[in-house]
């Protein structure tokens, strides 16, 4: 399956990117995700093992399962107002 | 920002995620109701210094789409608590130059204690929750992320 992974912030600034489209294998978790795009290497290892995340929209824990077609943002800690 | 018309006495919040510079008149303007007693507005703004050094101005970005979805959430939540729902709240992303306003909330209510309560919870839950980043742009060319805080997961794992 493939997912869409956001990078916001500091985050985009160390990856380079905002955005990087995942293939992954069917039942993976958001920690699968993590670990398939820090093994990319530099600068992709820059993102934290265990970030923020949001799956649609909604925060969700590092072992929640993904589904195809999930946007998945990884949000560095929040500063609004 | 170009705020629409509002009929007096129509009820309902409203929240807005804008590029524009914000107008606190026209934002105050949405919140008008003939029975209520208090209304308060709150600007935040883009301030001069920070940590000793000069600030030139700060670049707010957010992940628009949850963004939206979550100061709704929150001025929902402060609607139902306190019982008035003349809320409206407007953050501004882009870049921004000292003394613009980043954020206006306005509350209108039978009385002033409503108010305060309600405009108080919804900045501290905007700078809590909202997928919002601000990188601050100095005087001497640097720029820097502002050190916010962690999203905390408040859902069971699906």
């Amino acid at each position: 399956m493939q997912v869409r992974s956001l990078f916001f912030a500091a985050y985009r600034d160390a990856m380079g990117t905002g955005t990087l489209d995942v293939d992954l294998p069917e039942g993976a978790t958001v920690g699968d995700l993590v670990s398939s795009i820090r093994s990319r290497g530099a600068p992709f290892n820059r993102l934290p093992k265990a970030p923020a995340v949001a799956i649609n929209h909604e925060v969700m824990r590092g072992d929640a399962r993904l589904t195809e077609g999930d946007e998945i943002a990884f949000l560095p800690p929040v500063a609004g107002g | 920002m170009n705020a629409p018309a509002r009929d007096q006495g129509a009820s309902g919040y409203r929240i807005a995620i804008v590029r524009e510079i914000i107008d606190p008149a026209a934002v105050l303007a949405l919140v008008r109701d003939p029975a209520d007693g208090a209304v308060l507005l709150f600007l935040g703004k883009v301030r001069d210094h920070a940590e000793g050094r000069r600030v030139g101005g700060m670049r707010y970005e957010a992940y628009q789409p949850m963004a939206e979805k979550e100061l709704n959430a929150i001025v929902e939540e402060a609607a139902r608590q306190l019982g008035t729902d003349r809320i409206v709240v407007v953050h501004r992303v882009g870049d921004l130059a000292v003394g613009e306003v980043s954020v206006a909330i306005a509350v209108s209510s039978s009385h002033r204690g409503e108010a305060y309560q309600a405009s108080r919870f919804i900045i501290e839950e905007v700078k809590k929750r909202l997928p919002v980043w601000k990188q601050e742009q100095y005087a001497d060319g640097e720029a820097a992320w502002v050190q916010g805080q962690t999203l905390e997961a408040i859902e069971d794992a699906r």
